[in-house]
């Protein structure tokens, strides 16, 4: 009787174990089957698309032929000025959070502003960027703008993954420090900042990806529809992957014709993103070989 | 402070703070506290401490787990003040000055540490020992090289190091560390090395290296060390003071006047091992 009873509720207990990991597993596959569909129609449709001249060349005939060579450029210009104007901006503040800030209402104030920071919609800051730096410091529509604008998009990003690099540092790296009568400043330089490096790396990583994908941030900021010349100053207007897709896609009246343009061109976005990334773990790699505890 | 002199390449020796402190203060105590007193918020961890810390010789900081020695032992550079929420009562004089008003930075330079854990930095072992000399400025590279071999000898680290200083400090062994460590806290020349436990996180034959070179040492300058390990403070130290429970100091002296006659029945029976 007994032994029966156990039986019954192993075999139940072990009939629910396999329907949690069925659904699981099915919810793995779902996420990987969506990334699947999106690459296979990315390829499939663009792949025709890719050629060196595709990827150095101007457009042309309003864009129903050529290349995209101006919107790589501007895509990179953006991105690169972003991450430069935004990173030394999140690691001083990283700095005093995590080091300097001893807590309170303050401090938690800020860290909850960051953290919102990182959920506003970005056509906010869009129109944020076109206010302020393009209207009231008067910078225009052009390329400061557009880095401005993306590099405030990702600094809570930058923060973030900075404040937790730091804190990831061994508390007994600091004492050792102090304890040879080094100042507070002299420690977080020579030893806390260099052993957080690789966490600001992935924090680089993030704000790379994140950059260079946006379109609302830079549509009313940086972006041009066309030019017939890659930008040579700050001031500059710049073309942009991501808003070139956005105007192939739905401003040009050829739009059907543009189809494996577009495609490919979303194909090298993504394959300029697993580039610019690649280059920043293999750095990151490199000095946590050297940095490693 | 007192002992400035006692710049960044030239110490000041033992035997001249010696007679600095005889003509001065009358005293053998470089390091003295008077009903000291300290709080992690409203918990109290020391009570009215005052003891002497002879400039000659190991002085021992023991007691069992809690009692307090090691905030003790941070008091002397001023490391407790790292924590939020600290308060300190009574006083601390160091050569006679007033420690806990004096700047925390220039206190650690004079008294160094030596941590629980080894703690190399992730740098190689030359830019370790070579740490504490930067921070106070030094930059001619002919006297950091000198320093270092110098700092590494007088650690007993120098022989098994020569050959390989690029090298990262975290590739040496545990006991390779720890000596590194106190190799780097002696770069800056201090005048007291204090040790916390040194030893716990070793094996025993690296221990027994530590316990001889910390002997070495003491020859030059003031060692405070922090061991929960009876034997150790029999073996190395010349002075012990005790710790009971709740932070009081319960005896103080000459290591082998308490360890065979103890004043009081606690340390009695806490030497014995009845507890702790």
């Amino acid at each position: 009787m007994i032994a029966n009873v156990t039986t019954e509720g192993q075999r139940r207990r072990r009939i629910v174990q396999r329907i949690a990991f069925a659904l699981l597993a099915l919810s793995t596959a779902f996420g990987f089957l969506a990334l699947g569909v999106i690459l296979y129609s990315m390829i499939a449709n663009g792949a025709s698309a890719l050629s060196w001249e595709f990827l150095t060349t101007f457009p042309r005939k309003m864009m129903t032929e050529g290349g995209i060579y101006p919107a790589l450029v501007g895509s990179f210009y953006l991105t690169v000025g972003a991450v430069l104007l935004s990173l030394p901006l999140a690691v001083a503040s990283a700095i005093w959070l995590s080091e300097y800030s001893r807590g309170g209402l303050w401090v938690r104030m800020i860290r909850v502003g960051v953290n919102s920071l990182a959920g506003v919609p970005s056509i906010v800051f869009g129109l944020l960027g076109l206010a302020f730096f393009v209207k009231v410091l008067g910078f225009g529509v052009s390329l400061l703008s557009g880095a401005l604008t993306l590099a405030l998009l990702i600094l809570p990003i930058l923060i973030r993954a900075g404040e937790e690099a730091l804190q990831a540092v061994p508390m007994n790296f600091r004492e050792g420090a102090l304890a040879l009568g080094a100042t507070k400043w002299h420690a977080v330089r020579t030893v806390v900042l260099p052993s957080a490096i690789p966490g600001i790396l992935t924090g680089v990583i993030l704000g790379i990806s994140r950059a260079i994908g946006e379109t609302a941030p830079i549509m009313f900021t940086a972006a041009a529809f066309y030019m017939s010349r890659l930008p040579e100053t700050l001031s500059d207007k710049v073309m942009a992957l991501p808003y070139h897709i956005f105007v192939m896609a739905t401003e040009s009246p050829n739009y059907y014709k543009t189809r494996n343009l577009q495609f490919g061109a979303a194909l090298v976005l993504l394959g300029m993103v697993l580039l610019m990334n690649l280059g920043a773990v293999t750095w990151r790699a490199r000095v946590r070989r050297r940095k490693q505890w | 402070m007192v002992g400035q002199e006692s710049g960044t390449t030239t110490a000041r020796s033992i035997d001249a703070t010696r007679d600095w402190l005889e003509r001065n203060l009358h005293s053998t105590s470089i390091i003295e506290t008077e009903r000291f007193s300290f709080f992690y918020g409203k918990e109290q961890a020391l009570r009215d401490v005052s003891l002497g810390i002879p400039l000659d010789g190991v002085t021992a900081i023991m007691g069992p787990s809690g009692c307090g020695k090691s905030t003790l032992l941070r008091a002397f550079n001023r490391m407790n003040e790292l924590y939020p929420n600290t308060r300190a009562e009574g006083t601390i004089r160091f050569l006679g000055q007033d420690l806990l008003k004096a700047d925390a930075v220039a206190v650690r330079r004079h008294i160094g540490m030596v941590f629980q854990r080894p703690n190399p930095f992730p740098k190689s072992i030359f830019d370790n020992v070579a740490y504490g000399p930067r921070v106070h400025g030094l930059r001619n590279r002919a006297q950091i090289a000198e320093l270092v071999e110098e700092s590494l000898r007088r650690a007993a680290l120098w022989d098994e190091v020569k050959d390989h200083l690029k090298k990262s400090a975290l590739s040496l062994s545990g006991g390779q560390q720890q000596r590194l460590c106190i190799a780097r806290a002696l770069a800056v020349r201090p005048t007291v090395l204090l040790m916390d436990e040194p030893c716990s996180a070793l094996d025993p034959k690296a221990t027994d290296r530590i316990e001889t070179t910390t002997r070495e040492l003491a020859q030059e300058l003031t060692v405070v060390i922090v061991t929960h390990n009876l034997q150790q403070a029999g073996r190395i130290s010349d002075h012990v003071a005790v710790l009971l429970a709740d932070g009081v100091l319960a005896e103080f002296g000459s290591t082998k006047t308490v360890f065979a006659n103890p004043s009081n029945d606690q340390v009695a029976d806490y030497l014995c091992g009845r507890f702790g």
